[in-house]
């Protein structure tokens, strides 16, 4: 039986806490009686057969017919599925998503349905690459699809390629895919690693455009979300429901199929990484060592490509299909299932070690701006009920945050970085100031549609994610960080946590109690 | 009297150069620059019309470096004549009382031709076709011909056309800056309204960019100007005098990009900025400037340039044209002297050095935007002054 999440009050005899910093980690010592570590759970057993399971899903689902009784000869059927930003890391093979679309497919075959796309739902993200592709829908489904050009990527700025479908009663427009708007059928295939994945963020957001992305993913809505991981508290996913209820009533029939993973996230050499520190074996200790002196070694670059061709032995652990809102409920309850850990009490100051990995880097860089997305963006608002860190409290991350990035995937976050954070940090300045020259930039736009270029926004979204945490924090530090990159963020820059700790008591005293979140593997601290 | 003198030493020219390359700065000491006890300079009239002067502050420039240090090029061999004293940029009292600021093209008038030049009668002095001609040693300017003198002495000889009255509130701090600035005011008119790019924020990047958003200010939906600086105290500057954008030299195309909308092949942007101003006059500066100016832009060239390597075929390619901006005309002074004291310019004066610390004086300023920098000059005062800001 695995596990649940666990609060370690830290004493005098607990052993250094991991953090990560980037592609690294050290250990820490956080300051005895006044400290806490958040553990994640154990990872939950995976289902044993997979296929059957998926299978079952489809011909038993939620709310709806089962999937064969949805395709006859002659429709025209969809099937979305999640980008590369999902999971993380990238799973071994066989992805899951490879299983559920062949699963699909071989109805679809059954059914006589000869009018099939596979389309890669990657919203305003970077386009994948063709062994991305592969690696998520499997060398199959590739082969027979992506020569003849029915497996390929959403274009959210082709204007031919997009249909729109009407607004909210808010004015919120909804506009998506075009081939997907005029399907018979509509088969989503998610992944969902945390609760904000899923449900009708799949549809009118994976497959939407600049036009429809801009009425959520804004400083006023991400503000105004406690938290992303909290639907029923979060406005991004309210406004993701309503545009739902446009699609119900003027898109295509959706069939939804959502999965969830255990939190297995990291494979043999590297498993201390997801252990609690006082029960590290002799073995742990010396992979620890072991790791950490080839790395400070390793030039940056090479211990990069090392990180990202990690592959996660993530398992699955429930899948679902049917209506789009029945099916996301179950899934919301598998994921808190995994990740849920009851917490008491806000803390003065939040530690993170922020890793070298988030959805928005895959084979990439995380660079400053992702650091900061990472950090206030996604760790910040891993929690349900309140925020771990209270109102006016510091949040401290470890990365060394170079300002690095990556040419080909991320040019707009560039003349982000050089151009608006040198002006402002200030999500609402910078939406009113300078987002629609970046969103309408034919540069930016050419190399997202032709290149494996995010969107010329995308540094604006990330931004926005943390938004809430920059409202919420007095004083964000980050530690080893390259301190002109740190300060463009806005933040403090400090060389150990010990120096952090000293610059945060300037802040919240100097007997504040700190939480340090142990992720990943990921977890959604319960706040009460 | 003291004055500093540059001598035809062609080993101390290569000795300069090459301490330069190896010791930025350095040359001032090792160059062909020395300090000597000469005779004043005699006024090459005596019918009234040239005036000794005493300089009070005198300023060193670009062009004086590049001399000092070796690398000008040797196309100025002809137009200058040894031994000389250099400075050009000069506040001096007259033998008739005025305090004066010195325009130091040697044109016409000053050198007794008459009927003059085509462009001295059109007023275009800084065209003058006669600069190696006349009654005057060659000299393009004050401070590079052996009969005048020049500023980095204590005494010095001008034509009654070189003197520009200085109002009594402008501190001499200010008046010896407006000799740069009418150089920047000229630079300026290159400005025609639409998106430009200045780059430098040397002293000369930096009057430029004043001399622009004076004039622009009546007419505040003009531009951007994009101002390249390398130090935070020109950012600083840039930012202060009201460049719309500060950018270091790697951003620069990545912002004219943004700005302007352009597309990308390579390096080389497919729009760009209409007018490019040159203020460094440097091989790499001027292909950046070829990068970032659109088809049919002009780069104007207003820093010295020397012997410079460039790809020409996008300037064949895109219509580019370059254009040579080189000193001023007389009516550029009389908006110099406003500029200088509407906006205090004086204040870039960072420091001073008597003229027989010359060798610290020089590696200051070869050295001024890593030090803080931006104009060094020379203090001949009988009682020298501390410098009033000192950045």
């Amino acid at each position: 039986m695995p596990r649940p999440g666990f609060v370690l009050d830290v004493d005098r005899s607990t052993p250094p806490t991991l953090f990560w910093r980037g592609e690294g980690f050290s250990l820490e010592k956080l300051p005895a009686d006044r400290s806490r570590v958040i553990y994640p759970a154990e990872p939950l057993p995976a289902i044993d057969d997979v296929d059957g399971a998926i299978r079952h899903a489809l011909l038993h689902p939620v709310d709806s017919d089962p999937l064969p009784a949805l395709l006859f000869p002659g429709m025209k059927l969809t099937i979305a599925f999640d980008d590369v930003s999902l999971p993380l890391p990238k799973m071994r093979k066989p992805d899951i998503r490879q299983r559920v679309i062949e699963a699909v497919l071989d109805l679809a075959a059954e059914a006589g349905v000869d009018d099939v796309h596979i389309i890669a739902a990657l919203a305003l993200h970077r386009r994948m690459h063709e062994f991305e592709l592969r690696h998520a829908v499997g060398d199959r489904v590739y082969d027979a699809f992506a020569p003849r050009g029915l497996l390929y990527q959403h274009d959210a700025e082709d204007p031919a390629g997009l249909a729109f479908l009407g607004a909210t009663p808010q004015g919120e427009e909804v506009e998506i895919n075009k081939r997907a708007a005029e399907s018979d059928l509509l088969v989503y295939v998610n992944i969902n690693l945390v609760a904000m994945d899923g449900g009708w963020k799949s549809t009118a957001t994976g497959l939407a455009s600049y036009r429809s992305l801009r009425h959520h993913h804004n400083p006023a809505t991400m503000q105004a979300s406690r938290s992303f991981m909290d639907q029923h508290r979060s406005e991004l996913h309210k406004s993701n429901w309503r545009m739902g209820k446009v699609m119900r009533d003027h898109g295509p029939k959706v069939f939804q199929i959502e999965t969830t993973l255990n939190t297995d996230t990291f494979p043999k050499g590297f498993e201390f990484l997801s252990r609690r520190e006082w029960e590290w074996t002799m073995r742990d200790r010396a992979s620890y060592l072991g790791v950490k002196k080839s790395l400070d070694r390793t030039p940056a670059k090479l211990a990069r490509k090392i990180f990202h061709s990690i592959e996660a032995p993530h398992q699955m652990t429930s899948v679902q299909a049917g209506e789009v809102e029945a099916v996301h409920r179950i899934t919301t309850e598998h994921v808190f299932a995994q990740q849920l850990v009851e917490v008491r009490g806000q803390t003065d100051i939040l530690t993170m070690g922020i890793p070298y990995i988030s959805p928005y880097n895959v084979h990439s860089i995380l660079n400053p701006i992702l650091v900061m997305c990472m950090g206030l963006g996604y760790y910040f608002n891993m929690y349900r009920g309140m925020p771990l860190v209270r109102e006016g409290g510091v949040v401290i991350m470890t990365h060394p945050c170079p300002p690095d990035f990556h040419p080909v995937h991320h040019p707009s976050y560039i003349d982000f970085y050089e151009q608006v954070l040198s002006e402002t940090t200030d999500p609402v300045r910078m939406s009113t100031e300078f987002e629609e020259r970046f969103a309408t930039d034919d540069w930016y736009r050419h190399l997202y549609r032709t290149s494996y270029a995010y969107h010329g926004v995308h540094p604006f979204y990330m931004w926005y994610w943390g938004s809430h945490g920059l409202q919420h924090v007095a004083r964000t530090i980050i530690v080893g960080g390259d301190p002109k990159t740190v300060r463009r963020l806005g933040f403090t820059p400090a060389s150990t946590l010990d120096d952090a700790l000293e610059i945060a008591s300037d802040v919240v005293g100097r007997s504040a109690t700190i939480t340090h979140l142990h992720t990943p593997p990921l977890m959604v601290a319960d706040v009460s | 009297m003291k004055a500093l003198v540059i001598e035809r030493k062609l080993a101390r020219f290569a000795a300069a150069r090459i301490t330069s390359m190896v010791a930025p700065g350095r040359a001032g000491g090792h160059g062909p620059l020395s300090c000597q006890e000469v005779d004043a300079p005699a006024l090459p009239v005596t019918d009234g019309s040239w005036h000794e002067l005493r300089p009070r502050l005198s300023g060193i420039c670009g062009s004086d470096l590049a001399t000092i240090e070796g690398y000008a090029s040797r196309y100025f061999e002809p137009i200058v004549s040894f031994p000389f004293t250099p400075g050009h940029e000069v506040v001096a009292d007259a033998d008739d009382g005025r305090r004066v600021v010195v325009v130091p093209v040697l044109s016409c008038a000053t050198r007794g031709i008459d009927p003059p030049c085509g462009p001295c009668a059109a007023g275009q002095i800084n065209r003058c076709e006669r600069t190696a001609f006349g009654h005057l040693s060659p000299g393009l300017q004050t401070g590079f011909c052996a009969d005048t003198g020049g500023g980095w002495g204590q005494r010095m000889v001008a034509h009654d056309s070189q003197l520009v009255d200085v109002p009594a509130e402008l501190t001499d701090e200010q008046a010896v800056m407006v000799e740069p600035t009418a150089c920047a005011v000229h630079a300026a008119k290159a400005f025609a309204g639409r998106p430009t790019v200045i780059i430098g924020a040397g002293t000369l990047g930096l009057l430029t960019l004043a001399a622009i958003t004076a004039t622009r200010g009546r007419t505040r939906n003009q531009g951007p100007v994009i101002v390249t600086a390398r130090y935070p105290h020109q950012v600083a500057a840039a930012k202060q005098l009201g460049a719309d954008r500060v950018v270091s030299g790697p951003e620069l195309a990545r912002t004219v990009r943004s700005l302007t909308g352009s597309m990308a092949i390579g390096d080389q942007l497919t729009g760009g900025v209409s007018t490019v101003i040159d203020c460094v006059g440097s091989s790499d500066s001027l292909a950046q400037a070829l990068q970032v100016v659109a088809p049919g832009g002009e780069v104007v060239m207003v820093g010295m340039p020397s012997n410079v390597q460039l790809n020409m075929t996008t300037l064949w390619h895109r219509e580019v044209a370059v254009r040579g901006c080189y000193a001023y005309r007389r009516a550029d002074f009389d908006t110099a002297l406003d500029l200088v004291g509407r906006l205090d310019l004086g204040r870039f004066v960072t420091q001073t050095y008597p003229i027989h610390d010359y060798a610290a004086a020089i590696e200051h300023a070869s050295n001024a935007g890593r030090r803080g920098a931006i104009k060094i000059a020379f203090d001949l005062r009988d009682r020298p002054r501390p410098i009033r800001s000192v950045r």
